[in-house]
């Protein structure tokens, strides 16, 4: 790699370093959790864009794998069955089950053209939230829409990340922990993102992605690679999942509706489907503008009209819509396209 | 056996609510081979408008039905306004785009319903006045309400009322034309952009009618309503084979039937391991069983993969 490319990277990960710090200490700690919910949501995106971006099959349950892996880390790590396995085996057994729950949705349904697929993962996700709301009776399984609180925390070490440490003179709190944590395993996803899209299985992906016929013609087994395709980005969702969990220390079904689907979408979407940077991107953005958002509204609404003339959350989620629309009008290809996704929209 | 009978009528009425929605989505997606995501948020308008209308109307002294009905027709034209204007707005320029576009600004279309919704009715379930006659009348040991009678009567005259539009007239066959071709259908002097405007106006004013008689089959109307109501629809479509309204009625009224069969029995069936809130799962274990067997649909024609 040349010597530039290294210089850039240094200085992303000093930045990245620094980042809960100097937040921490200018906005506060509420603050340095938008910015973990940012690098948990990267991670969802990431997950999805290799359903949505590379293979170009539209998940819109894709929360569902997401919930999977969130209750399996609260089922085998709180006082609700009295089970505290430890996060590191947890993760990885989520990521398993949430792979499974994909192979299991996608082996029927990846038959289906692209719109069936989506009403069709859409059925599946609500089903599981379903699934998850009710499953209090006759066996308290999923403690219901009271979801299930008192997970334990993830651990690093031995040391529980929800407990603030000192370094260097500096307190560390928990959300500073946890946002190294995370933005460790984004950049790991990241890596993997990358390393995936260049390799064999990647191009096969976009070439079902381009034309499934053509991509058949040329030998790939279409079914295997889409299911695969399926089947990686459920295990990313689950990991996040488990990640959530333990963050939260408390999951309830509605975390898990058919909304946050669509705004794990929106990220790949706006940001540029099939590009990692552009799907970093869109994540950290649907999930910081919002924030501030709602921060702001309010207060700005205060100072222009003397009081609140719209509720903030509304305004916040018809805006939302409104750039929806405005952005597939305009940049149908999201705002920082792959170059080569960009040439084909372009002609 | 009486349990079956009540169920069998709850079914009916429900079913044919999800007909009436259904063939929004099947028009359209005949024609464009979209799904129109937002029509079931246009339902949704169509109940609040026509609340609005019948709650100013409801102390004028006018007869029950009559004030339903300037609801209705106030409703309907609310909803083709919303109709044209989102195909117009959200559709039209992206009709040569990937299949992704559409889908995505169709959410989006959604998502803004509902928020001006909520902006303009409240967070809250407003109860619908009863000004349909609500007598009840009993068969064979099961009820069945007069409402019900109604809606499942302006439903099949409705449909019936489509069919001859679509199969009879000039109209029908211009939509009929373009479904099949759109540019040979330009070629023979058929409008297509006008004739597609004019389907997302009919689907609407279908819409607007469902909306009325959806809050009023269960007294109440919300800013949420239109989602779940819409992914039912849409399934009953698909059951049903997209793109085709003799099928979308058949998938509707079946829909309803399986569903309220289901929530009825499911707790003998499982020995009452799982209860009636069950219900909405069946549509969705409707639509995943039907898509793996019979992609096409009960009455949907084999369609060849178009590259």
């Amino acid at each position: 790699m040349p010597r530039k490319s290294w210089l850039g990277m240094a200085l992303i990960g000093a930045a990245l370093a620094l980042a809960p710090i100097v937040v921490g200490a200018s906005l506060g700690n509420a603050w340095v959790r938008v910015l973990d919910f940012a690098a948990l949501y990267i991670m969802l995106a990431l997950g999805l864009n290799i359903v949505v971006g590379f293979a170009g099959l539209l998940d819109l349950g894709y929360i569902a794998f997401y919930a999977v892996g969130a209750y399996l880390y609260a089922l085998l790590a709180s006082p609700h069955f009295g089970i505290h396995w430890p996060a590191w085996a947890i993760l990885p057994l989520g990521a398993a089950v949430a792979g499974l729950f994909g192979v299991l949705l996608g082996a029927p349904t990846l038959r289906l053209r692209g719109d069936y697929l989506a009403i069709v993962t859409l059925g599946f996700g609500e089903i599981i939230r379903i699934f998850l709301n009710n499953l209090n009776t006759p066996i308290n399984i999923t403690n219901g829409p009271k979801g299930i609180a008192r997970i334990d925390p993830i651990s690093v070490f031995g040391q529980p990340l929800s407990k603030p440490v000192e370094f260097l003179g500096i307190t560390f709190s928990g959300v500073m922990l946890y946002y190294y944590l995370f933005v460790v395993l984004a950049l790991g996803i990241v890596f993997v993102g990358i390393r995936l899209q260049d390799s064999r299985i990647g191009r096969a992906w976009v070439a079902i992605r381009e034309d499934e016929i053509a991509a058949k013609a040329c030998g790939i087994n279409t079914r295997n690679v889409k299911l695969l395709a399926f089947a990686m980005g459920a295990t990313f969702g689950g990991v996040s999942g488990g990640l959530f969990a333990g963050f939260q220390e408390f999951v309830s079904p509605e975390s898990f509706g058919l909304m946050e689907s669509v705004m794990v979408l929106c990220m790949v979407v706006l940001g540029g489907m099939g590009h990692i940077p552009g799907v970093v991107l869109g994540g950290l953005m649907l999930t910081v503008l919002p924030e501030a958002f709602r921060h702001g509204a309010g207060p700005m609404q205060q100072a222009m009209f003397g009081k609140v003339l719209l509720d903030p959350e509304a305004l916040r989620m018809l805006l939302f819509g409104l750039a929806l629309i405005a952005v597939m009008l305009y940049r149908p290809a999201g705002l920082w396209p792959e170059p080569r996704h960009r040439r084909e929209l372009a002609k | 056996m009486d349990i079956f009978l009540q169920q069998l009528i709850n079914g009916l009425t429900l079913g044919s609510i999800y007909a009436l929605v259904a063939l929004g989505y099947t028009m359209v997606y005949g024609i464009l081979g979209l799904i129109n995501f937002a029509h079931g948020e246009v339902v949704m308008i169509g109940a609040l408008s026509s609340l609005t209308v019948i709650r100013l109307l409801a102390d004028s002294g006018l007869p029950g039905p009559v004030v339903v009905l300037i609801g209705l027709l106030a409703a309907a034209l609310v909803c083709m306004a919303l109709g044209f204007t989102i195909e117009r707005v959200a559709y039209r320029p992206l009709r040569n785009a990937p299949r992704l576009a559409p889908l995505i600004t169709a959410i989006g279309v959604s998502i803004v319903l509902q928020q001006l919704a909520m902006l303009t009715w409240g967070r809250s379930y407003h109860s619908v006045p009863p000004l349909l006659p609500a007598a009840t009348h009993e068969v064979l040991g099961a009820t069945f309400t007069e409402v019900q009678v109604i809606i499942v009567a302006v439903a099949a005259i409705t449909m019936a009322g489509l069919m001859m539009l679509v199969n009879r007239t000039k109209l029908g066959r211009a939509m009929r034309a373009t479904a099949e071709n759109p540019a040979i259908a330009g070629l023979m002097g058929v409008d297509a952009n006008r004739i597609i405007g004019l389907t997302f106006v009919i689907g609407s004013a279908l819409a607007a009618l469902a909306g009325v008689l959806v809050s009023a089959n269960y007294g109440i109307a919300h800013y949420h309503m239109g989602f779940i109501l819409g992914l039912k629809a849409f399934t009953a479509a698909v059951l049903g084979g997209i793109g085709n309204l003799a099928g979308a009625m058949v998938g509707g009224i079946l829909l309803g039937v399986i569903e309220a069969l289901g929530a009825g029995y499911i707790g003998d069936l499982t020995g009452g391991v799982l209860g009636s809130h069950y219900q909405d799962v069946f549509a969705f274990f409707v639509l995943i069983v039907v898509l793996i067997f019979r992609p096409s649909g009960l009455m949907g024609e084999k369609l060849a993969e178009r590259a």
